[in-house]
């Protein structure tokens, strides 16, 4: 159903798009293929990374680590490590929807979902680089605060 | 030949599933099957998604983001400042030069923290991932709370003036 509709829009769009410049529609296919190209070798690797971690990683170790009987240390857990660690949201979306149905918190879920688009340890000094450390330290310490936030209002929520 | 560190990974995995394989051959085929099974996935739903960029990224010129975003201000350019981040492609640090521009170009520091913000954790596509994986109902609320926190973030940058040192440092 939300393949569908998706391959749906994006077909739409470029009909749209096909009716008012061809050229440009080329411009965006070629933006696309190069996309694809240049993403598929680390997709590829990290799903079958994420193959080998469901298979050997014991469920009892997600349980106890950001499990529900983890409480608050589980979602500030799950929150540092969504700080530190840099993947593409699209692919940890499927590792969480995993580590989910193996019984862990919705909200350590959450929290390590938003600290992961939002929190960038390893990119920090690269951020400083453009606009200073005082920013880079308030907004990232910021967004790992309302992260929890966030993930503990959605607990509220969602169980 | 220059090896592309993802060939390198690929070729990594395929020798420990074969070692696997020859010790434990069910953990072996169990990691190839859970792996299929994400793939088929990803492929179902990546090509759509990166049209969709594509035709963003064709119809939507740099300059009229610059442009917009510059000469804005107020609820009219954080409310731009939010369109613009959600609708922006790549990861954060490829925002960071953008933001930079904006910055310099006299958009406010509330603007452009919006900006980054937003950029780094609102995405259409990403979005539909999330409502994909995770499901509509976590996916929306998890949106819901994070705009608000995005403008409470902003607010407090700009209450402590975030952007000082950056000019010290000049």
């Amino acid at each position: 159903m939300f393949t569908a509709v998706i391959w749906g829009i994006a077909g739409a769009g470029l009909l749209l798009s096909w009716a008012k410049s061809r050229e440009k529609t080329r411009a965006a296919l070629r933006f696309a293929r190069r996309a694809f190209l240049s993403l598929a070798p680390s997709v590829l690797a990290i799903i079958w990374t994420i193959g080998f971690i469901l298979t050997f990683l014991p469920s009892g170790l997600v349980l106890t680590t950001i499990g529900r009987d983890a409480g608050v240390l589980g979602v500030i857990m799950a929150a540092a490590f969504g700080s530190v660690v840099l993947i593409p949201a699209f692919i940890a979306f499927p590792l969480a929807a995993s580590f989910l149905r193996q019984g862990a918190d919705v909200r350590a879920i959450a929290a390590f979902v938003t600290t992961l688009v939002m929190v960038g340890v390893i990119t920090a000094p690269l951020e400083a680089k453009f606009f200073g450390r005082k920013f880079v330290l308030w907004r990232n310490s910021l967004s790992f605060v309302f992260a929890l936030a966030i993930a503990f209002v959605m607990g509220v929520f969602l169980r | 030949m220059k090896v592309k560190p993802g060939l390198l990974i690929l070729a990594i995995l395929a020798a420990a599933t074969a070692f696997v394989y020859a010790g434990r051959p069910d953990k072996a085929l169990s990691v190839l099957s859970v792996s299929k099974d994400y793939l088929l996935e990803m492929v179902s739903i990546l090509p759509p998604i990166l049209v969709l960029c594509g035709l963003f990224d064709a119809w939507v010129s740099k300059q009229t983001i610059e442009r917009l975003m510059g000469e804005a201000s107020g609820a009219k350019g954080a409310l731009i400042a939010l369109l613009l981040g959600t609708a922006a492609m790549g990861p954060l640090y490829a925002a960071f030069p953008i933001a930079k521009a904006l910055l310099e170009k006299g958009a406010s520091l509330y603007n452009v923290a919006v900006f980054l913000c937003v950029w780094a954790s609102i995405k259409i596509p990403m979005i539909l991932f999330e409502v994909k994986f995770l499901g509509a109902e976590f996916a929306l609320l998890r949106l819901a709370l994070t705009i608000p926190a995005i403008f409470l973030i902003s607010g407090v940058m700009k209450l402590v003036d975030a952007r000082s040192v950056s000019y010290e440092a000049k």
